[in-house]
């Protein structure tokens, strides 16, 4: 800085008040310290530089990329496998759908079977229920018409006996059944 | 362009009194072995090197934090730069010419802190760079290559009248190639930071003082990118010339 002295002059390069006399860089008074530190850090750099951080980032560097490949494979690997288990599963789905139509379609078979067995079985039933029913429908209307036969005969026998006529049951009844066979 | 320390109107200029080397300790007269302002910036390089080329990859992680990545890179930077300019057979001096660009970089940024000492400044610290490049390359080009070497000279493909033309100049240009190298360097930092006290000259006087600030500010900026750049420039033609020395032939 300008303000700053250095104390008086101190060589040919500088002034009473401490200024630079000329270039400072022309002043060959200090060029061997210059040189010689600079030598010096160069040198400490370069054996910092070469013994010690460059291969360690060389080696972080070749790492990094061994990783990034090994992982671009495994991920390449794990692709192909994704894709054949996709594949193995369609096959699976297609499979199982086709045994599924299968089973369905026996089921279906099946049920056909047993409705047209019990459908039959059932008509049998009601064939011989309905036979059975005409048959004592038949006995009824039977029973009936002798009962009125019977109530008539009676009636017949009372009236006449009510009219105060004197029947005997013989000519009664062939009377009834002459009128009840119309 | 010598340093005037004159004073008119209270305004005082002494823009190369920041390139002065002194004695760290007491005063004296600067002996080689001297610790100066030279040698504690040097130092500090050092250890910002350190810092961040040892301290932050001292992880090694696969997912590099902040600091570890930055050095990465740099080092992909470089080590890029030198595998497509010198050819796959120049990677081995990859270290060398790496060691070159962090101690340019580390030492121009750290001159940008201001009461800071700028080595690069000084043609001193950058010839010696530049020469020691000339020199080892040139020593690499004969021991790889022989007498073929003085082929770089000689063009083949031009008219043979034209050719010892040629030759001359190009043998002329090869030996400016240090000189420039290390010119454009310290002339780049040098002319910057001057320039930067100049106008922080102008700042003594009030009415001149808004535009000085803005002037610093915006030259500042620039030597942000020169700091850089000219790390950038010195490596890549110190690739080139390496280049030159394993490969002479055009």
């Amino acid at each position: 800085m300008a303000t700053e002295t250095t104390g008086g002059a101190i060589g040919a390069c500088v002034d009473a008040n401490g200024s630079a006399i000329g270039m400072p860089q022309l002043c060959v008074e200090w060029m061997p310290n210059q040189v010689f530190w600079l030598v010096v850090a160069l040198i400490a750099i370069y054996f910092v530089l070469s013994r010690i951080a460059l291969p360690r980032i060389g080696g972080v560097l070749a790492e990094r990329k061994g990783t990034i490949t090994n992982d671009l494979t495994a991920a390449e690997e794990l692709k192909a496998k994704a894709v054949d288990a996709e594949k193995a599963y369609q096959d699976a789905l297609a499979r199982a759908r086709a045994e599924a139509a299968k089973i369905v379609a026996e089921a279906r078979a099946d049920i056909q079977k047993d409705l047209d067995a019990a459908t039959a079985r059932a008509d049998a039933e009601i064939a011989a229920r309905s036979a059975e029913s005409e048959k004592r429908i038949g006995e009824i209307r039977a029973g009936a018409l002798e009962a009125v036969t019977e109530v008539a005969k009676d009636t017949a026998k009372e009236l006449v006996a009510a009219l105060g006529g004197k029947a005997d049951a013989r000519s009664v009844t062939a009377a009834v059944t002459a009128r009840l066979k119309g | 362009m010598a340093e005037e320390a004159h004073s008119e109107g209270g305004l005082v200029f002494h823009p190369m009194d920041q390139f002065i080397v002194k004695p760290l300790f007491g005063e004296g007269p600067v002996q080689w072995y001297t610790p100066t302002n030279v040698t504690l910036w040097l130092g500090i390089a050092v250890l910002c090197t350190v810092a961040l080329f040892v301290m932050g990859t001292r992880g090694r992680a696969i997912i590099p934090t902040r600091v570890q990545s930055i050095a990465e890179l740099a080092y992909g930077f470089i080590y890029k730069m030198v595998e497509d300019i010198a050819g796959p057979d120049g990677a081995k001096y990859f270290p060398k010419i790496f060691t070159l660009f962090v101690f340019i970089l580390m030492t121009n940024y750290l001159a940008l802190i201001p009461m800071s000492f700028s080595p690069t400044s000084h043609i001193a610290a950058t010839a010696v760079l530049g020469f020691g490049v000339f020199i080892a390359v040139t020593v690499l080009g004969f021991v790889k290559n022989g007498a073929h070497f003085l082929g770089l000279f000689w063009m083949s493909d031009a008219p043979l009248v034209l050719r010892p033309i040629i030759a001359v100049i190009e043998v002329i240009s090869y030996f400016v190639r240090p000189v420039s190298h290390s010119i454009r360097l310290a002339g780049n930092i040098m002319a910057g930071h001057t320039v930067i006290k100049v106008f922080a000259a102008f700042a003594g006087v009030a009415a001149l003082a808004p535009v000085s600030i803005l002037a610093i500010v915006a030259i500042y900026g620039l030597e942000v990118l020169v700091a850089f750049i000219q790390a950038y420039v010195f490596t890549i033609l110190t690739c080139v010339y390496l280049r030159d020395a394993l490969h002479p032939g055009h």
